[in-house]
């Protein structure tokens, strides 16, 4: 694991990709601070990192990029798979070494309140937990994005599919306000997504028995339930869909200076979700 | 000791693996023989953990290589068809990421690198991105890396791809040294090659092992492998009066051509000892007679032609199924 994590990290700054992304990432910060907080004088860091997080959706999938889609294309997973080092131990190296990279720009980032504290009033403490979090979304956002260089052999490919997957994540909350609150809405968005897995269902299993009793199993529940107590289905979609807005867990803290302890454990939840899918995924391909 | 046990491996549809049982013994030379997409790099795939069968087992030294894999892949070294290197490393680099994924003891790590640098004669490019290096110097770096820390078993997809003639020759006497120590593994389309420097051949056609002996014996295997041409002027009932004599014919055939010559091909009987030669005794019998031999050749079938034979019985056996 060490092998690979050392391998990895030194393959990023010598690609130039590791230093592109924490010049790019410091670049962008520093300017959204001279203008925030040297200029206007406004003393929350926090404000100015959350000016960032766009960079992190352009910069992120950068990283991942080649994660595993290059070692693909090369063939070079030949050599870790046949190493005696387990897939999870392999996985875990190479993400570690991305979670290094961040880490970089993040460490910067703890001398900008330092800055502020030395002119004035700063809050080190919002600012510096801020900087923690804004790390850990960074992590979740290489866990996904790392998941999804393990589908192709392309690069580009993962590139696109990771930024088009982080921004639908930023743009989400915006796009939940379009879906319907009313109970009957609710209810037929909700059998949709049911419909949705059990079709995967059946597609991995080609089960159609064992799917059709599920999708039958699940109408009837929905309809019962909307039936004697319709309620419970009020505002259900944008409260199921709406905790995959990661970055509010972020932005509650920056704006409102509120540390959401659930949304934390939600990141840690994501982060080893998608680190077990990566190696699920990996395993898969070995048997098909 | 490697044992595959009833190995299956289906794509799909595809049955690329079809039921392969062997053992191999330590301290020999085994050459995976077969036409393009036989199986053989799946084999070799599997053997290393690198994919997983569909049905079957390998064990390697006693460790099955889907439950026990980090204990059975320390005994492997690989060589898969496109050497795995990465090209933005140095030559020494890579293989010191070699030796530590391979977890040698921090200890012997340096040993081990020069080693096998001094090995693959390596030493002048130890510096170089690999990306700049020729073909036969990756493949080299390839070998390196399957070599180091001389696990037992050494596995090799086509090791002299792509090297010119006298790297080649370096590369099979580098071979041939490991094998003093280990089991070596090496797969080819290249008859020359698995002849000259395998112990032992196991010849795999469609996924299934249609052969599997030392080059010798396989050679030996083939009906009326030990078999004379012979021309003359004679004709044919003359050829027969005159060879009533020889003892050890099985059979003969003849064949006239337009000038007026015979050509016959005799066969030895196999019962008689394989290495009886009957040239002296069919050239003293012609003489006899006074009848001038315009030919005489002993003919042998070649690994090719029992190569060529064993793939071939395959396919129209296939063919014939499909009907």
């Amino acid at each position: 694991m060490l092998a690979i994590y050392k391998r990895e990290l030194r393959s990023y700054f010598q690609s130039m990709v590791g230093c592109v992304f924490v010049a790019f990432l410091v670049l962008f910060t520093g300017i959204y601070f001279t203008a925030y907080n040297l200029t206007a004088g406004y003393p929350y860091f926090s404000y100015t990192l959350s000016g960032s997080l766009i960079v992190f959706i352009v910069g992120i999938p950068l990283i991942t990029m080649r994660s595993f889609a290059e070692e693909r294309k090369n063939k070079t997973d030949q050599l870790l798979l046949t190493a005696p080092v387990s897939l999870t131990k392999v996985v875990l190296g190479k993400y570690m070494a991305m979670v290094t990279v961040v880490a970089i720009p993040n460490l910067i980032f703890c001398l900008f309140p330092l800055i502020i504290k030395m002119n004035g009033t700063a809050y080190l403490k919002v600012d510096y937990i801020s900087i923690a979090v804004f790390f850990l979304l960074g992590c979740v956002y290489l866990a996904i994005g790392m998941f999804l260089s393990t589908l192709t052999e392309s690069q580009i490919i993962a590139f696109i599919t990771t930024f088009g997957a982080l921004l639908l994540l930023y743009l989400w909350k915006g796009i939940m306000e379009f879906l319907p609150s009313s109970a009957s809405g609710c209810m037929i968005g909700l059998l949709l997504m049911i419909s949705v897995v059990v079709f995967y269902i059946w597609q991995i299993t080609s089960n159609w028995i064992l799917s059709a009793v599920l999708e039958a199993a699940s109408v009837v529940a929905c309809v019962a339930v909307y039936f004697v107590k319709s309620s419970v289905f009020e505002n259900l979609l944008s409260g199921l869909l709406g905790k995959l807005a990661f970055a509010d867990v972020f932005t509650g803290i920056t704006q409102n200076h509120i540390v959401d302890m659930g949304g934390i454990v939600l990141y840690l939840s994501v982060i080893t979700v998608f680190i077990f899918l990566t190696v699920q995924t990996i395993q898969k391909r070995r048997w098909s | 000791m490697i044992e595959v046990k009833n190995l299956v491996k289906k794509y799909g549809t595809h049955l690329a693996v079809d039921h392969l049982d062997f053992q191999l013994e330590p301290g020999r030379i085994y050459g995976f023989l077969g036409p393009n997409g036989a199986g053989k790099s799946t084999t070799m795939n599997i053997m290393t953990g690198y994919l997983g069968a569909t049905e079957g087992q390998v064990v390697i030294d006693g460790h099955d290589i889907l439950k026990e894999p980090e204990e059975a892949k320390k005994h492997i070294g690989y060589l898969p068809e496109l050497p795995p290197l990465y090209m933005d490393m140095t030559v020494s680099e890579y293989l010191e990421f070699a030796a530590e994924l391979k977890e040698l003891p921090r200890k012997e790590r340096e040993d081990s690198v020069q080693k096998v640098m001094d090995i693959t004669r390596l030493n002048d490019v130890q510096f170089r991105l690999i990306k700049n290096l020729s073909k036969g110097y990756r493949q080299r770096v390839g070998l390196a890396q399957a070599i180091l820390g001389f696990p037992d078993i050494i596995i090799l997809d086509e090791p002299t791809v792509g090297l010119d003639p006298k790297q080649i020759i370096e590369i099979r006497e580098l071979i041939r040294d490991m094998a003093k120590e280990h089991t070596v593994i090496l797969s080819s389309h290249i008859l020359a090659e698995v002849r000259e420097v395998c112990d032992y051949i196991m010849i795999i056609s469609k996924g299934k092992l249609v052969a599997s002996d030392t080059p010798e014996n396989l050679e030996h295997l083939m009906a009326g492998q030990n078999s004379l041409e012979i021309e003359t002027k004679a004709k044919p009932e003359d050829v027969r009066r005159i060879l009533k004599e020889v003892s050890g014919i099985e059979r003969m055939e003849f064949d006239r051509t337009k000038d007026a010559t015979t050509y016959a091909k005799i066969e030895v009987k196999s019962g008689s000892g394989r290495e009886q030669d009957l040239r002296e005794a069919v050239f003293l019998a012609f003489a006899e007679a006074g009848c001038p031999l315009l030919m005489l050749k002993a003919s042998r079938a070649s690994l090719e032609e029992v190569f060529m034979e064993l793939t071939q019985a395959e396919e129209v056996a296939a063919d014939a199924g499909d009907l």
